[in-house]
C-alpha cells in the first residue's frame, strides 16, 4: 500500500517515529492477539533541517497529573482563548503572552505541520559542557602515542568554553590539576580502594572534611575556583594539557613475566563519576573512558592479573565460572546509575585484540547514553576517525550530542506505556498512563537519557488498555506525546515535543485494514530489541525458545542467526558491544544490523543487491557487504585473479580499474556517515578476511548439499547451521501444525 | 682502692705536686710500667697492688688507727674525717640533721647548746688528732691524698683543702696568733665541727651539711681528725702530720704554708685545739658565716681551696686570701676572746644551722663567724652577688651578721629557724656552697626537705669540717667543694698518664684511657674502646660475686664507630662464597681466639668450645706455638676487629641487596613554610644531594632519593630524568597509604639532577600561600616505607615535622600534655607512646630496612614520645629545634642534616653479640627493635649510635680463659654490599672482688646507669627509679667497703679509686632534666633526651651529664691545646673572666660581669659588657688572634660532637643565665637536685646504712 508507506516515510521524516501498527486494535484482548504490541521506535532529537527551534516556553495543560503540551491536535477556541488538552480534557486558558492569537494568527505549535516542535527555555545559568578523559596508561608505547596524538586533536574539537578533565590510571589512579604552572599536579588514589563521592572530594580537596573550620566559609558556596583545578576551560588550558598528554608516560609500575599490567578502570570510573558528581551535578558531561585492557584490580576487576587466567568466555559464563562477572556487573551498574542521576553520560573506547571487559561495563554505557566503541587498538582509523566523530557538527555547526535529557511519554486515555528500551533509564515516575505490564524498561512514563544523538533511537511499547466492552466511537484517535527536555551541545535547555495520533480500528471488522497498517520493518526491529533486552538479561537458551515461539509468526531467520541473539562465534565483549548498538541505532541501521546489505558489482551492470546468500559468491563479482560493525569487499576468485595480474593497471583495461573503484567509492559513503566507524575489510577468495562475509551468508551451499545444487554458481559454506531453505521448511511445517 | 689509683696518683702528683713526684714517682713507675706493660693486665693489678701498699696501704696499714684513715681513706675521707667524731656525733649529727631536726636535732640543739663545751671539746681533740692524721695523710702520701682525694672524694679532697685552708689562715693569722690560728684552722674547726656534730651538728648540721656537707666532711677530716684525733691518737698525729702536712702542703698550697701548717698545727692540735677552737670559731665563724658569707669571707675559703687544687681558682685565690686572712686575723681575735663553749657554739649554730643560727651567733660570734663566712664567701659568692662589695662585704655583712647572731643564741636559734633561719642559713649557705646566696638557701631549703635526715648528719660532720677548713670554724659547715672528687682532675690524670702512648689492646681486661683522653689505639686482637667499652674489665667469677657487688656488667658497643684519621678501618676479609668462617655450633666468626688443633685440620671455638673442620681453602700449617702460619695475614686471626664480605646467604631473600635510598619528606604545612623552614630545606638539599654517602672518595653514591612533601595529604614528585619538569603526585588517602609511582620516584641524583633542582625551586614557591594547618604523620613514614617496599631496597627516611599530626589519618594524635602528672605515678604514662600505631609501623618499616630520621620543629608540644618511637626502634636519630628561628637556629639544623646525610652507615643491619659459656646477653639499650631476645634489629645504624649490652652469668667463669665478647653486624653498606663487622673483646674474670673494683670505668658505668633508668621510666614512677639508683650505687660502693677496702670507722666514706667519680656523675644523671624535672623543662624536652641518651656512647653521655667547663681568659693562641676544664659549680666562676660550657648539645659562652674591656673586645668587639649581644649564635669574625683562636677552638669542639651545638653567649645576671646555671652541676640545680656535696654525704648515708 503506497498510502501507507508514504504515511510512514511521511512520519518518520516529521517526528522520528516509526509504529508497529499504524492503526491501533481498539481493545485489550484484539490488541494481544497481534502478537506484536503497539509500539514504536522514537528518534527523539531527529534532525530536522526545517526545524527552527521556537524562542519561548510551552505551553502546559493546568492539571497537575497531565501537564502535556498544547499540541496540533488540541481543540482550541480562539474567541474564548481556551484550549482543551487533548489527553484529560481538561480546558485550559491560554497565557497572556498568548492574546493576539486567532485563527489567521496561530502560534506555531498549534500548526499541524509542527507535530514536533522544539522550544528553547531560559532557566538559570548556561552550563558548559564537560568532558572528562579517563585514560588508561597501561597501553603498549605505540597505542598509548596514538591516543595521546587523538587526545590532543580532540582538544581543537571542543568548545573553547568547554571544561575539561583528565585523569588517568594503570596501577595507579591520577586526577590531573590543569591550572597549575610549573609543577604538573594530580592527585592519586589506589586502585583498588572505592571511595564515595564525598571522600573524593575530600581528598581532592574540593570540600572540606566533615563541617567547615571556624575560618572557613560555609561550604556551599561551590564556586567554580575549587572544581576549575580538575575542570578546566579549553581555551584556557589547552597548551598545559597538550604538554601534559605530551609528557604522559606509561604506567611506571613494572609488570612481571606472565601478568597483566594491574589496571584500576573501576575506580578510575567511579573517581571520574565521583567528581562530576560532586561538582557538576545535573550538568551535561561526557565522561570518556579510553582502555585498552580489562580492568585487573580493585573493584570492578574483570580478571585477575595472571595471565594463566584466561579473560572470562560464553563458556565460563554458561559454566557459572567468570569469578567476577557478576560483582563486576553490579559494581558498573551501580556506578552507571550514580552518573545518570546527575545526567552524566559514559564513553567507553575500548581498543585492544582481547576483551576488555564491554559485557561488565557495558552499563556504564547503555544506562547513560555514552557510547562503545570497539577496536583492535588506538592506532587504528577505526578508532581514530570513530573518536573523531564524536565530535561532529550539524548543518549548525553544533555538535550532535544533546545530555542529561528525560523523555517523558503521555498517553490518551485508552493507551498505556509499557516500557522502553534504549539508552536510558527510568525516572520511577508514576503516572497514569503507565502500564503495569512492562516490556524493556518499564513502570515510569519518564526516562533519562543522559547522552543523546540525532540517531538515538527508543523504542517504546504500548498497552492497550480499553475494554472490549467499551467501544471507541468511530474516527477516535489515541494520541501520544513524547516530550524531551535535554541540553544541547550549545548549552541552551530545549525541550522538543512530538505528538502524533492513530485511528482506533475495530479488530474484527477492520482486520484487513489493520494488517495494511503493519510496519514490517519497525515491527522487526522493535521484536528485535525485545529479544536483544531479553538476552541480556536473560539466559540465552531460554531467550532463543521465547524468540522461536514468536518467530514461528514473524520470520526472522537473520536476527536469530545474528551476533545479538547468538554468542556463538562472538566473544561476550562483543555481543556485548552489538547488542550496545542495536539498542540505540534508529530503524535502518538496525535493519542492517540484522539483515547485512549485500552488494554485488559486475561488468554485467549496475551495482545491485543481491541475496545474502551464499549463492551470490559468484568468481566475477565483487561483493560489498555491509553488517553495519564490518564493511566487507569481497573479491570473487576471478576478479582476484586479474587483480593479481595487474589488469587494473593497464589503460586497455580502465573499465576492471573502474569496476574495482566503485565499491570501495561506496565504501567510503558509509564510512563517512556511520558512527561508529565500522571495521573496514578488504579481502578476496580464499583470503582468511573472507569468514566475516562466509558466515553472514545464507548457507545455502554447505558441504553437505554442494553436489545436489549443481556446480556453476555460489560458493560453498563449510557450515553446519541450517539454510534459510530448511528453516523456511521447518517454519512452514510448524505453521501449519500449529495452527496459529 | 690504692691499685685503681695508681695512674690517677702518679699524674695528680706530677702535676700538682712537683715536689712529691719524687715520691710516688717510683712506686708509679713501678705501677706504670706494669700497667702499660701489654703482657698481662694481671702484672698491673700486682704492681698496683703492690704499689698501692707503698702508698695507700702503709697509709692505711695506720689507717686503721687514726692515720691509717686518713691516709688511704682521703678516699674515705669524709669517713676518716667523720668518723671519730662522726661515728658518735657526726652519725648522730646526721641523723639529727635530716631527722634531726624532727628528732634529736632541735632538741638536742636546745640541749647541746650548752653542752657543747664538752663535747666539742671533746671532739676537738680527737679530731683533732684525726685532722692532722689526715693531713698527715695527704701529706704523707701526697699521692696518696691526691688519690684518695680523687678517690675518697671528700676525704682525700678535704684534707689537702682544709689543710690548705688551714695553712693559709694559719699562715695569715699566725704571725698574731701562730698557736691560736694553728689551733684554729685545725682544731678549731675540728671543735666545732665536732661539737657541732654531736651538739649543734643536731641543729647546725643540717643547713650546714648541704652548703658544707662536702666541705665538712673535708674540714671534718682536717678538724674532726685534729679534734678526734687528739684523744684518740695522739701519737699518731704526729707522726703522719709530719709528713703529711709537710707534703699536702706542698702539694696544694706549697708556698703558704707549707711549713706553717706542720708547724702550726701540731701545736694547735696538741696544746688548745678545744679553746682555740672555740674561740676561734666563735670569733670566725659567726661573722664569717653570717655577712661574709655573701661577699666576700667565703671567698678566702673558697679562694684557698682553688688555689691548692685547682688551677681555675687562682686567680681569685690572690685576691681573696688577703681578704681572708686579714679577716681572719681580726676575727681571730674576738673568737678568742669568747668563751670557748658558747663560740663554739655559736659557730656551730652560724655554720652549720645558719637559719637557726642567726640568732644565736648573738652578737659577739656572730660577728666573727660572719667574718669568717666572709672570707669564704668573697670568693665563691663574689662573682655572683656583690661584685664589688667582697672587699667591703666582709664588714658589712659582719655588721649584719652580727645583728642577727646577737640575737640568736646557738642551739636555740639554730632549732628556730623561723625568723633568724634567714640570715643564718644564708650566711652558712652561702659560704659552704658557692657563695651563692640564693643557692645556698635553696640548698638549705632543699637540704632540708629531700634529705633532712641526710644533710643533718653530714652537717655535723660539714661544720666541723666547715670551720676548719676555713680558716676560721665559722665558715666551715660544709664539706669543702674541693676537697671532694674532681672529675676534672680525674680526667686530668687521665690525659696526662695516657694519651702519650698509644692503647694497644693486646691484652685482656686491661682498662682503656678515658674517653676523654685522646689516645691512639693499636689493634692487637681485641676491639678498640672506641668499637666497645665495659663497665667492668674483670668480670666476677661467679654469679653470686656479680651479684654481691652489684656492679652492672655491661658493654656500650659502637659498632660503626669513625676512627681517627690516623688509625686504619677495619680490614675487609673475604672468604669467598662460602661465607665466613664460622663455629659449627654456635656460629661465632672466625677469630683470634679460635684455637687451632690438629695441624690445621681443625679449630676449637673459644665460645662455646666446639671443634669444627676447617674448610680445605682456609687451611694452614701451625707453627710450633699451635698457631697458623699466616696469623698475622689475616685480620681474623690477629685483630679484634674486622669485616667479612657476606655471602648471598646472608642477603634477604637470597638475593643480593640493592643500593639504598633516602626519602626525604617535608612538612609544607603553614607553620612550617611560615618559619621560612621549607626554603631552606629546599635550598640545603640542592647542595646536599651531592654528598650522599658513598664507599669511595672517587664515583657519585648509588644511593638514590625520592622526594614528598605534605601537610594533610602527601606529594609524591616524579623527578623522572626524562621529564622537562617534575610531576606531583597528590595522594589524599592518607588512611591506606601508598605510593603512586615507582619509576621516576627514586633516582639517581646525577641522571637527574635538573629536574630535581627544578623541583627544590618550586617546592617554596608551590606552598608559599598554603593555609593548611593540619599534618598528618603516620601516613608520611607509611609513604616512605611503601616506596622502598616497592622499589625492594633498604634506605633512610628523612622528615621535616613541625606539629602534633592532629588530621585525621592513621597515628592521628590528640594533646595529651599534662603537666599535673608529673611527679606522679601516671607520668610514666608520658613517656608512653600514646598509641600502638608507631610501634607496629616501626616494625614493618625494620623489616624492610626502613631508618627514619626526624627532624621536629615544634612551636608546641608535638608529643615527641609519640612521633620517637618509629626513629628510635629502627636506629634513626631524632633531632627537634625547638621554635624554629632561621637566624639563631638554621646553621644548627644545616650542620646536623648534613652531618646527617653524609654519616657512615649500615642499612638493614642485625647485630648480634656472642659470649664465651658463662656470661650471657640478657639486656640491650639503644635504638633498635628485637624480635628475639638475640638478634638486635637496626632499619639503620650510623656511626653514631651505640648499643648498651648487659651481661649477665649463667655460669661460673674461669679466671685463666677470661671471657669472650663477639659482637657480629651484618649490615648492607651504602655501596649496596652486604657486609659483616666483626668486635671481638677478651676480658679478665676474677675471683677477687678488688679486681673488679680496679678494673671498672665509671664512664661507661654511667652510661649504663643512665639508660637502664631512662628506660625504667616508662615502667617506674621517676622517684622509684632514682632512688633505686641511688641505692645501687650504694650497693657497689658499699660493697667495695665492705670487702675490698682495709677496715676503718663506719664514719668514712671511702670510695674506690675507679669509681671515686661515681657519686658526682650520678647525682648528675639523678637531676637530669628527664629523671627530676624543673618547672621549666617540657615533656617533649624530656622524651626527647630520653631518646638521645639511649643510643649515646660513653664519650657523649659523659659530657652530657658532666659538661665541659672552659675558662676562656688564657688561650693557647698558637697551638690548639685546650684549656683545663673546671668543676661545674657557679663557685668557681669569676666575673671577670669569659667561660665556655658545652655538654654535646649545646654550647655556652658565660661573660662574667667585670670582664675586660680588652677581653670583651677580643671576643665580641664591644667594649661595654652592656653591648653584648644576648642573641648572639655566631662570635664576630674578628681580626685578631684571640677571637681567631677561640672560634677555631669551637669548631673543633663541636667537631668533636655528633651533633652541631649552637652557641648562645650567657652574660652574667642576665636573664639568660638561669639556663646556664642549669648545667652547672655541682650545684644545687633551683628545682632542688642536690649539690655534689650534698649528694656525696646522702651516698654517704646511705652506705653507712647498707653497711650497719
Amino acid at each position: 500500500m503506497a498510502t501507507y508507506q508514504e504515511f510512514i516515510q511521511q512520519n518518520e521524516d516529521r517526528d522520528g517515529v516509526r509504529f508497529s501498527w499504524n492503526l491501533w486494535p481498539s481493545s485489550r484482548l484484539e490488541a494481544t492477539r497481534l502478537v506484536v504490541p503497539v509500539s514504536c521506535l522514537f528518534t527523539p532529537l531527529k534532525e530536522r533541517l526545517d526545524l527552527p527551534p521556537v524562542q519561548y516556553e510551552p505551553v502546559l495543560c493546568g492539571r497537575a497529573t497531565c501537564r502535556a503540551v498544547l499540541n496540533p491536535l488540541c481543540q482550541v477556541d480562539f474567541r474564548a482563548k481556551i484550549w482543551a488538552c487533548n489527553f484529560c480534557f481538561q480546558r485550559n486558558p491560554f497565557p497572556p503572552t498568548y492574546a493576539g492569537i486567532s485563527d489567521v494568527n496561530q502560534p506555531a505549535e498549534l500548526m499541524p505541520q509542527f507535530s514536533t516542535i522544539e522550544y528553547i527555555v531560559q532557566r538559570g545559568p548556561p552550563t558548559p559542557l564537560i568532558f572528562l578523559y579517563v585514560v588508561d596508561i597501561c597501553l603498549e608505547e605505540e597505542d598509548l602515542q596514538a591516543l595521546k596524538e587523538s587526545l590532543q586533536m580532540s582538544l581543537s574539537l571542543l568548545p573553547p568554553n568547554a571544561l575539561v578533565g583528565l585523569i588517568t590510571f594503570g596501577r595507579m589512579v591520577q586526577v590531573h590539576e590543569l591550572s597549575c604552572e610549573g609543577i604538573a599536579k594530580s592527585y592519586v588514589f589506589r586502585g583498588t580502594k572505592d571511595l564515595s563521592a564525598k571522600q573524593i572530594q575530600e581528598m581532592l580537596g574540593l570540600i572540606k572534611p566533615t563541617v567547615a573550620g571556624p575560618q572557613g566559609h560555609p561550604v556551599a558556596p561551590q564556586d567554580a575556583h575549587t572544581s576549575c583545578r580538575f575542570l578546566q576551560p579549553v581555551q584556557k588550558v589547552d597548551m598545559n594539557l597538550t604538554d601534559l598528554l605530551g609528557e604522559l608516560q606509561r604506567d611506571p609500575w613494572p609488570v612481571a613475566q606472565g601478568k597483566r599490567p594491574l589496571r584500576s578502570t573501576g575506580i578510575a570510573l567511579s573517581i571520574a563519576v565521583g567528581l562530576l558528581e560532586g561538582t557538576f551535578p545535573n550538568t551535561g558531561a561526557r565522561v570518556m573512558l579510553f582502555t585498552g585492557g580489562p580492568p585487573t584490580q580493585g573493584p570492578g576487576m574483570v580478571v585477575g592479573d595472571e595471565l594463566k587466567t584466561p579473560i572470562r568466555s560464553w563458556h565460563d559464563i554458561q559454566k557459572d565460572n567468570a569469578r567476577h562477572l557478576k560483582k563486576a556487573t553490579k559494581y558498573y551498574e551501580a556506578l552507571a546509575n550514580r552518573a545518570a542521576v546527575n545526567g552524566h553520560c559514559i564513553d567507553i573506547y575500548a581498543c585492544s585484540l582481547d576483551q576488555t571487559g564491554l559485557l561488565e561495563m557495558k552499563c556504564c554505557s547503555n544506562l547513560t547514553g555514552g557510547h562503545i566503541v570497539m577496536g583492535d587498538s588506538f592506532n587504528t582509523s577505526l578508532f581514530k576517525q570513530t573518536f573523531q566523530r564524536v565530535f561532529s557538527k550539524d548543518f549548525n555547526n553544533e555538535f550532535r550530542m544533546a545530555f542529561g535529557a528525560t523523555m517523558e511519554v503521555k498517553t490518551s486515555r485508552e493507551l498505556k506505556v509499557s516500557g522502553a528500551i534504549g539508552p536510558c533509564v527510568s525516572l520511577n515516575s508514576k503516572g497514569p498512563c503507565v502500564s503495569e505490564n512492562e516490556m524493556g524498561i518499564g513502570g515510569t512514563s519518564q526516562w533519562k537519557i543522559c547522552g543523546m544523538n540525532p540517531s538515538t533511537t527508543l523504542a517504546l511499547y504500548f498497552e492497550v488498555v480499553n475494554q472490549h466492552n467499551a467501544p471507541i466511537p468511530q474516527g477516535g484517535r489515541g494520541a501520544i506525546q513524547f516530550v524531551t527536555q535535554y541540553q544541547h551541545s550549545n548549552t541552551q535547555r530545549r525541550i522538543r515535543v512530538t505528538t502524533i495520533a492513530r485511528n482506533w480500528a475495530d479488530a474484527q471488522s477492520q482486520i484487513q485494514h489493520i494488517e495494511a497498517s503493519f510496519d514490517q520493518e519497525a515491527s522487526a526491529v522493535l521484536m528485535a530489541r525485545l529479544g536483544v533486552f531479553r538476552a541480556e538479561s536473560e539466559e540465552g537458551p531460554d531467550v532463543l525458545r521465547w524468540l522461536d515461539r514468536q518467530l514461528i509468526r514473524l520470520f526472522m531467520f537473520h536476527l536469530r542467526r545474528s551476533p545479538f541473539l547468538q554468542v556463538f562465534n562472538n566473544s561476550p565483549d562483543e555481543s556485548s558491544y552489538y547488542r550496545h548498538h542495536f539498542i540505540r541505532q534508529d530503524l535502518t541501521q538496525s535493519l542492517i544490523m540484522v539483515q547485512p546489505i549485500l552488494y554485488s558489482y559486475s561488468f554485467y551492470g549496475p551495482p545491485e543487491p543481491v541475496l545474502l546468500d551464499s549463492s551470490s559468491i559468484l568468481a566475477d563479482r565483487i561483493l560489498l557487504m555491509d553488517t553495519f560493525f564490518q564493511l566487507v569487499i569481497y573479491h570473487g576468485e576471478t576478479i582476484a585473479q586479474w587483480r593479481k595480474a595487474g589488469y587494473q593497471d593497464m589503460p586497455e583495461y580502465e573499465n576492471f580499474k573502474q569496476l574495482l573503484h566503485a565499491p570501495l567509492d561506496d565504501a567510503q559513503e558509509i564510512l563517512q556517515t556511520r558512527f561508529p566507524m565500522p571495521r573496514y575489510i578488504d579481502t578476496e577468495h580464499g583470503g582468511s578476511q573472507a569468514r566475516f562475509l562466509l558466515s553472514k551468508v545464507n548457507p545455502s551451499q554447505t558441504h553437505n548439499n554442494l553436489y545436489a545444487w549443481g556446480q556453476e554458481s555460489g560458493a560453498p559454506i563449510l557450515t553446519d547451521d541450517v539454510s534459510l531453505q530448511v528453516f523456511m521448511d521447518h517454519l512452514k511445517k510448524l505453521a501449519v501444525s500449529s495452527a496459529a | 682502692m690504692n691499685m685503681n689509683q695508681q695512674r690517677h696518683m702518679a699524674s695528680l702528683y706530677g702535676q700538682l705536686q712537683p715536689g712529691y713526684q719524687g715520691y710516688p714517682q717510683p712506686a708509679y713507675a713501678t705501677q706504670y710500667a706494669p700497667y702499660n706493660g701489654p703482657t698481662s693486665g694481671y702484672q698491673q693489678g700486682t704492681l698496683s697492688s703492690g704499689y698501692s701498699p707503698h702508698t695507700t696501704f702503709p697509709s692505711k696499714a695506720p689507717a686503721p688507727d687514726a692515720n691509717s684513715d686518713l691516709s688511704c681513706p682521703s678516699l674515705l675521707d669524709q669517713g676518716s674525717v667523720c668518723p671519730p667524731p662522726t661515728l658518735g656525733a657526726p652519725a648522730s649529727a646526721y641523723t639529727q640533721y635530716p631527722q634531726g631536726r624532727l628528732q634529736n636535732g632541735h632538741p638536742a640543739m636546745s640541749t647541746e647548746p650548752q653542752r657543747p663545751p664538752i663535747s666539742q671539746l671533746y671532739v676537738p681533740g680527737t679530731q683533732l688528732a684525726y685532722q692532722q692524721p689526715q693531713y698527715s695523710a695527704p701529706s704523707t702520701s701526697a699521692q696518696q691524698l691526691t688519690n684518695r682525694l680523687s678517690g675518697m672524694q671528700i676525704g682525700s679532697a678535704a684534707p689537702p683543702l682544709s689543710g690548705s685552708s688551714y695553712v693559709n689562715q694559719h699562715c695569715v693569722p699566725s704571725p698574731s696568733h701562730p698557736p691560736a690560728s694553728a689551733v684554729f684552722t685545725s682544731s678549731v674547726t675540728p671543735t666545732f665541727s665536732q661539737t657541732s656534730s654531736p651538739n649543734a651538728s643536731l641543729t647546725h648540721g643540717p643547713p650546714e651539711n648541704y652548703s658544707g656537707a662536702l666541705p665538712l666532711v673535708q674540714r671534718s677530716l682536717s678538724s674532726s681528725s685534729s679534734s678526734s684525733q687528739p684523744p684518740v691518737s695522739g701519737t699518731a698525729l704526729p707522726s703522719l702530720r709530719p709528713p703529711v702536712s709537710g707534703t699536702a702542703l706542698p702539694s696544694s698550697r706549697p708556698p703558704v704554708s707549707a711549713t706553717a701548717l706542720p708547724s702550726s698545727r701540731p701545736p694547735v692540735s696538741v696544746t688548745a685545739p678545744p679553746s682555740a677552737q672555740a674561740l676561734f670559731s666563735t670569733d670566725a665563724p659567726l661573722p664569717s658565716t653570717v655577712p661574709p658569707l655573701f661577699e666576700g669571707p667565703i671567698p678566702l675559703i673558697h679562694s684557698s681551696y682553688p688555689i691548692r687544687l685547682s688551677p681555675g681558682p687562682q686567680a681569685q685565690v690572690p685576691s681573696s686570701p688577703p681578704v681572708p686572712q686579714a679577716a681572719f686575723g681580726s676575727v681571730h681575735p674576738p673568737p678568742s676572746q669568747s668563751p670557748l663553749p658558747v663560740s663554739l657554739v655559736q659557730q656551730r649554730f652560724s655554720a652549720t644551722q645558719p637559719s637557726s643560727f642567726p640568732p644565736p651567733p648573738p652578737p659577739s660570734t656572730g660577728y666573727l663567724p660572719h667574718t669568717g663566712t666572709v672570707a669564704r664567701i668573697p670568693s665563691m659568692q663574689v662573682p655572683p652577688q656583690l661584685p664589688q662589695q667582697p672587699m667591703l662585704g666582709p664588714p658589712l655583712s659582719q655588721a649584719n651578721h652580727i645583728p642577727p647572731p646577737p640575737p640568736a643564741p646557738l642551739g636555740i636559734s639554730g632549732i628556730m629557724p623561723g625568723s633568724q633561719p634567714v640570715p643564718g642559713q644564708g650566711s652558712p649557705m652561702q659560704p659552704a656552697q658557692h657563695g651563692y646566696q640564693s643557692h645556698q638557701n635553696g640548698a638549705f631549703g632543699q637540704m632540708k626537705g629531700p634529705q633532712p635526715g641526710y644533710p643533718g648528719s653530714y652537717p655535723g660532720q660539714e661544720n666541723f669540717s666547715g670551720p676548719p677548713s676555713a680558716p676560721a670554724p665559722p665558715p666551715s659547715k660544709r664539706l669543702d667543694p674541693d676537697s671532694i672528687p674532681s672529675p676534672i682532675q680525674v680526667i686530668e690524670d687521665d690525659k696526662a698518664n695516657r694519651s702519650s702512648e698509644p692503647f694497644s689492646t693486646g691484652v685482656r681486661g686491661q682498662v682503656p684511657p678515658l674517653v676523654t683522653t685522646s689516645f691512639q689505639v693499636k689493634d692487637q686482637g681485641n676491639a678498640s674502646p672506641r668499637y666497645i667499652r665495659c663497665t667492668a674489665y674483670n668480670v666476677p667469677c661467679t654469679a653470686d660475686m656479680a651479684k654481691q657487688t652489684q656492679v652492672p656488667l655491661a658493654a656500650m658497643i659502637k659498632p660503626l664507630a669513625e676512627l681517627p684519621p690516623d688509625e686504619a678501618p677495619p680490614y675487609i676479609v673475604d672468604h669467598g662464597e662460602g661465607g665466613p668462617i664460622r663455629c659449627n655450633r654456635c656460629k661465632a666468626y672466625m677469630c683470634p681466639y679460635m684455637q687451632f688443633m690438629d695441624g690445621g685440620q681443625r679449630f676449637q671455638c673459644a665460645f662455646c668450645s666446639c671443634v669444627t673442620e676447617v674448610p680445605s681453602h682456609y687451611f694452614q700449617h701451625l707453627d710450633h706455638t699451635g698457631k697458623r702460619v699466616d696469623c698475622y695475614e689475616r685480620p681474623e686471626l690477629s685483630l679484634g676487629t674486622y669485616e667479612f664480605c657476606a655471602s648471598v646467604e646472608y642477603c634477604k631473600n637470597s638475593k643480593p641487596p640493592q643500593p639504598p635510598a633516602y626519602v626525604f619528606l617535608i612538612d609544607v604545612s603553614y607553620s612550617s613554610v611560615k618559619s621560612g623552614l621549607v626554603s631552606i630545606i629546599c635550598k640545603e638539599l640542592k647542595t646536599l644531594l651531592d654528598n650522599l654517602p658513598r664507599e669511595t672518595v672517587e664515583g657519585e653514591s648509588k644511593i638514590r632519593v625520592g622526594f614528598v612533601t605534605y601537610n594533610k595529604v602527601l606529594h609524591f614528585y616524579n623527578v623522572k630524568s626524562v621529564l622537562a619538569q617534575p610531576q606531583m603526585l597528590v595522594v589524599s588517602d592518607v588512611a591506606d597509604m601508598f605510593v603512586p609511582l615507582l619509576d621516576g620516584f627514586l633516582v639517581r641524583v646525577a641522571e637527574s639532577r635538573t629536574v630535581i633542582h627544578s623541583l627544590l625551586d618550586q617546592i617554596p614557591a608551590m606552598f608559599a600561600d598554603t593555609q593548611e594547618t593540619e599534618t598528618v604523620f603516620g601516613p608520611v613514614i607509611q609513604a616512605g616505607l611503601e616506596a622502598l617496599k616497592a622499589a625492594d631496597c633498604a634506605g633512610k627516611l628523612f622528615i621535616f615535622h613541625s606539629s602534633l599530626p592532629m588530621a585525621t589519618g592513621p597515628g592521628k594524635l590528640k594533646n595529651r600534655e599534662d603537666r599535673k602528672l608529673i611527679g606522679t605515678d601516671k607520668e610514666k604514662s608520658l613517656f608512653q607512646p600514646q598509641v600502638s600505631f608507631y610501634g607496629n609501623l616501626a616494625k614493618e618499616c625494620v623489616a624492610q630496612g626502613c631508618c627514619v630520621d626526624l627532624f621536629l620543629f615544634p612551636n608546641q608540644y608535638v608529643d615527641v614520645a609519640t612521633l620517637g618511637v618509629v626513629p628510635y626502634f629502627t636506629g634513626g636519630s631524632l633531632y627537634k629545634y625547638t621554635y624554629f628561628q632561621p637566624a639563631a637556629d638554621q646553621e644548627c639544623f644545616l650542620q646536623d642534616l648534613r652531618r646527617d646525610m653524609r654519616k657512615h652507615m649500615g642499612f638493614d643491619a642485625v647485630m648480634r653479640v656472642r659470649t664465651s659459656t658463662g656470661i650471657r646477653a640478657t639486656d640491650f639499650f639503644g635504638s633498635f627493635y628485637m624480635s628475639n631476645t638475640t638478634d638486635i634489629e637496626l632499619a639503620g645504624l650510623d656511626c653514631d649510635k651505640t648499643i648498651t649490652v648487659e651481661f649477665r652469668h649463667d655460669d661460673k667463669l674461669n679466671e685463666d680463659s677470661g671471657a669472650l665478647i663477639q659482637c657480629a653486624v651484618l649490615y648492607t653498606s651504602c655501596s649496596g654490599q652486604r657486609r659483616l663487622r666483626v668486635h671481638n673483646l677478651a676480658i679478665n674474670c676474677c675471683a677477687q672482688l678488688a679486681d673488679l673494683y680496679r678494673n671498672c670505668e665509671t664512664d661507661a658505668l654511667i652510661n649504663y646507669f643512665a639508660k637502664y633508668a631512662y628506660r625504667s621510666i616508662l615502667s617506674n614512677p621517676t622517684k622509684v627509679v632514682r632512688d633505686s639508683l641511688i641505692n645501687q650505687c650504694a650497693q657497689i660502693l658499699a660493697c667495695y667497703r665492705k670487702n675490698c677496702a682495709s677496715p676503718s670507722s663506719a664514719g668514712q666514706l671511702i670510695l674506690p679509686e675507679c669509681m671515686k667519680l661515681l657519686p658526682v656523675y650520678l647525682n648528675c644523671v639523678l637531676k637530669s632534666d628527664v629523671l627530676y624535672p624543673g618547672a621549666d623543662v617540657s615533656l617533649d624536652e624530656r622524651a626527647y633526651l630520653r631518646q638521645l641518651i639511649s643510643c649515646m656512647d660513653v664519650a657523649e653521655s659523659h659530657v652530657f651529664f658532666y659538661p665541659r667547663l672552659l675558662p676562656l681568659q688564657k688561650l693557647d693562641l698558637e697551638g690548639e691545646n685546650l684549656p683545663v676544664a673546671m668543676r661545674d659549680s657557679e663557685e668557681r666562676l669569676s666575673k671577670g673572666v669569659v667561660y665556655l660550657l658545652e655538654n654535646g648539645l649545646q654550647l655556652f659562652i658565660w661573660v662574667g660581669a667585670s670582664i675586660q674591656q680588652e677581653l670583651l673586645l677580643s671576643i665580641f668587639g664591644t667594649t661595654a659588657f652592656g653591648q653584648i649581644d644576648p642573641n648572639l649564635t655566631v662570635l664576630p669574625l674578628l681580626d685578631t688572634s684571640y677571637s681567631r683562636r677561640l672560634r677555631r677552638m669551637i669548631e673543633s669542639i663541636r667537631a668533636q660532637r655528633s651533633r652541631y651545638m649552637k652557641l648562645m653567649v650567657v652574660k652574667q645576671e642576665d636573664r639568660m643565665e638561669l639556663i646556664f646555671r642549669h648545667f652547672l652541676v655541682e650545684d644545687k640545680s633551683n628545682n632542688g637536685g642536690l649539690s655534689y656535696v650534698d649528694f656525696l654525704c646522702h651516698m654517704h648515708k646511705e652506705i653507712r646504712q647498707l653497711l650497719s
